[in-house]
């Protein structure tokens, strides 16, 4: 692409990085990272849906959009603390606002043992040299825009390791907030975390909003399991009606490691997923639980891909989609079983409803196998209420709307069912509730 | 209570019910006999106000009022129930909790006061008696994996707790061995009195060994062509329905 054809949201971001001031800059090797990045995003731009992997969701309208950097009051703007409380989890806590780490919201004091938690703009003004490898990643793929960018102009985010052995017992509290603004910003959070060998961790990865606004958020998220590490990360998406979040999150599970994910997405306009997982060790196991609850325009994008890549791994993968009004949901769950990875064992699931005529689905289940040995299941539907269902609830008096909402809300809530946190999923249930249609 | 004139009704563009006329009134037991095909199911659908029924003709009121105007959930509070033949199963949705919300969905339409959970509770243990159902079940998912007679023990148990006025039995004693059925029926009995109405739809007679009727109606080709006592139905036991037939030479030669 040359200058000339530059977007204005293109334009708007190279502004951008013209002007960051980046912690850690003056390190040879990351700033090189940052160029190279931002060069590669200059130049191919966005993605148009001519590439598959964002065949359903259209850039064009955010390509006409403009950002300001970074939020120069995000220090210090005020943000009630009820906006991010979540019953269940009280534990240590990371507090982002447009992207700045605010320690005065943060609790990072007296961290249990094997616990370590910085966040990523003061890890670089100490020894980068272990984060070189993260963070000088180079994004290839033509698709991956928004990592470029991350990678690009993030100056902030989470280190996070855990202690071979350690088990931590308390959820640790990741909040990114998007705070009403004079304009609309583009704000970026890279995070980094590691479980070291038969390490356990809770994560709650948590996307509010304090005031409307319409903020561009990335977020890139490299996650890594050595042998025998267990990982339970639960992510509730609830940020502002009109912002647009972009979330890269890739997890590596080496030997014996396991890994549960849930994920409720609830809030934003435009919001797009890029979960890449690899069962990298003999035995590892993932499982993933999903749902998205759509209503108005908004348009929610997730993009699944897991990769078998060892002996004996196991995939569990169930992810469930409603879309009311004029919503659209997209859900792709690729699963590939690779050479060698004999004796595997992956199993997805999305089903998907629709409550209004004008909102759409699309679901795409892939699976690719090369090993031998190997179980696999998927399946994908797309569907409305059960008339008949719908019927016996009102024959018994419950009115339509009441009855609608019962049946939708079941639909989804045995995903959680195994998320050991009571308080945080019943809670997690409650936000469903009330995001449901006239429930 | 009940008042069905000439009532024409139609699925999918073909004529069920063709010209129906009954009256139930309270503390009454009306038996609906009839072959397969004759229109039993489709009068218990259009009275609980199922979708895809269309009545051309004739009126149904309900204590004076146009029940056919009524939404399905109105027609339940205003005290209709529907038995069904074949209960849905609801997975993901609470036995106990569906039936708290059925009961306070009533209750508010009607502008009583809701029942807390204590109150419902205190309800369900009392209606146990009336027509029991393990705890198990209770707190299943609604039908869900429910043997044929577990479901139409919770149908009655439904109908136990929200005390309709007049209660539909749609072919109850379907599917169902004579133990369950004798169970069935005597938790319809316990549910007789003199202010509620029932009108039970079977093909078979030997549900009324059990449930005695006050009134037996045979329903052939969309009316009901002959109506008696109880032992109306012991002479269909005994001749078969071609009885019936044979009585009315305008439904020689109709299909049954």
């Amino acid at each position: 692409m040359s200058e000339a054809q530059r977007t204005p949201f293109v334009e708007s971001l190279l502004e951008a990085a013209a002007q960051a001031q980046l912690p850690g800059s003056g390190i040879g090797w990351l700033d090189a990272a940052r160029r190279e990045n931002l060069e590669a995003f200059a130049a191919a731009g966005l993605p148009d849906t001519r590439m598959e992997a964002w065949k359903y969701t259209a850039l064009r309208a955010l390509g006409q959009r403009r950002f300001e950097p970074g939020d120069a009051q995000a220090a210090t703007r005020a943000v009630d603390d009820a906006t991010y409380a979540l019953p269940g989890v009280d534990g240590p806590a990371l507090v982002f606002v447009n992207g700045v780490f605010r320690a005065d919201l943060s609790r990072i004091d007296s961290l249990p043992a094997g616990l370590s938690l910085l966040p990523l703009s003061h890890a670089l003004n100490g020894d980068a040299e272990p984060l070189r490898f993260a963070l000088s990643r180079h994004y290839r793929e033509g698709g991956d825009a928004f990592a470029r960018l991350n990678a690009a102009l993030a100056g902030d985010g989470v280190v996070l390791r855990v202690a071979a052995g350690a088990k931590v017992a308390q959820a640790v509290h990741l909040v990114m907030i998007g705070a009403a603004a004079e304009s609309d910003l583009a704000w970026h959070v890279r995070h980094i975390v590691e479980l070291g060998e038969d390490a356990e961790l809770s994560l709650v990865e948590h996307h509010v909003a304090s005031g409307e606004q319409q903020h561009l958020g990335t977020q890139v998220a490299d996650v890594v399991l050595r042998k025998g590490a267990q990982l339970r990360h639960v992510t509730l998406q609830n940020s502002s009606a009109g912002g647009t979040l972009v979330r890269h999150n890739s997890v590596q599970l080496d030997e014996d490691a396991q890994a549960s994910l849930y994920v409720l997405e609830l809030g934003g306009a435009l919001v797009r997923h890029d979960l890449h997982a690899t069962l990298a060790g003999d035995r590892a196991r993932m499982e993933t639980r999903g749902v998205f609850v759509l209503n108005g325009r908004q348009h929610v994008d997730t993009q699944m891909a897991l990769r078998h890549q060892a002996l004996n791994t196991a995939s569990d993968s169930i992810w469930r989609g409603v879309a009311d009004q004029r919503s659209r949901g997209v859900f792709r769950g690729a699963i590939v079983v690779a050479p060698g990875a004999d004796g595997s064992d992956a199993s997805l699931s999305s089903k998907n409803l629709l409550l209004s005529g004008q909102a759409e689905i699309d679901t795409k289940p892939e699976l690719e196998i090369y090993a031998d040995e190997v179980k696999a299941a998927h399946g994908a539907t797309v569907g409305q209420l059960d008339e008949r269902s719908l019927f016996y609830l009102r024959s018994r008096g419950i009115p339509l709307t009441e009855a609608r909402a019962i049946l939708t809300a079941a639909f989804c809530r045995a995903v959680f069912e195994s998320l050991d946190n009571d308080a945080l999923r019943e809670h997690l249930d409650q936000q469903l509730m009330a995001h449901l249609p006239s429930a | 209570m009940l008042k069905i004139e000439n009532l024409h009704a139609r699925v999918e563009g073909k004529d069920i019910l063709k010209g129906l006329t009954l009256t139930v009134n309270p503390g009454e037991v009306h038996a609906i006999m009839g072959p397969n095909g004759a229109g039993k199911s489709t009068l218990g659908n259009v009275l609980s106000g199922r979708d895809g029924y269309e009545v051309t003709e004739g009126s149904v009121t309900f204590n004076g009022v146009d029940l056919l105007a009524l939404e399905p959930e109105e027609r339940a509070a205003a005290g209709v129930f529907l038995a069904f033949q074949y209960p849905v199963e609801i997975p993901g949705v609470n036995n106990t909790y569906f039936l708290r919300a059925a009961l306070n969905a009533q209750r508010k339409q009607r502008g009583e006061k809701e029942l807390d959970s204590m109150q419902f509770l205190k309800l369900v243990r009392e209606k146990l008696k009336i027509m029991q159902i393990s705890d198990e079940l209770l707190h299943r998912a609604v039908n869900e994996g429910f043997s044929g007679g577990e479901k139409k023990r919770n149908e009655i148990f439904q109908m136990a707790v929200l005390e309709p006025k007049l209660a539909i039995l749609d072919e109850t004693d379907s599917g169902l061995d004579i133990d369950a059925l004798k169970q069935v029926a005597q938790g319809v009995n316990a549910l007789r009195s003199t202010e509620r109405g029932f009108l039970v739809i079977t093909h078979y007679q030997r549900l009324l060994d059990y449930i005695e009727p006050d009134f037996v109606h045979v329903l052939a080709d969309g009316r009901i062509v002959e109506s008696g006592d109880k032992t109306l139905a012991l002479k269909l036991e005994e001749h078969g329905y071609a009885w019936v037939a044979d009585k009315d030479p305008a439904l020689t030669g109709a299909s049954a």
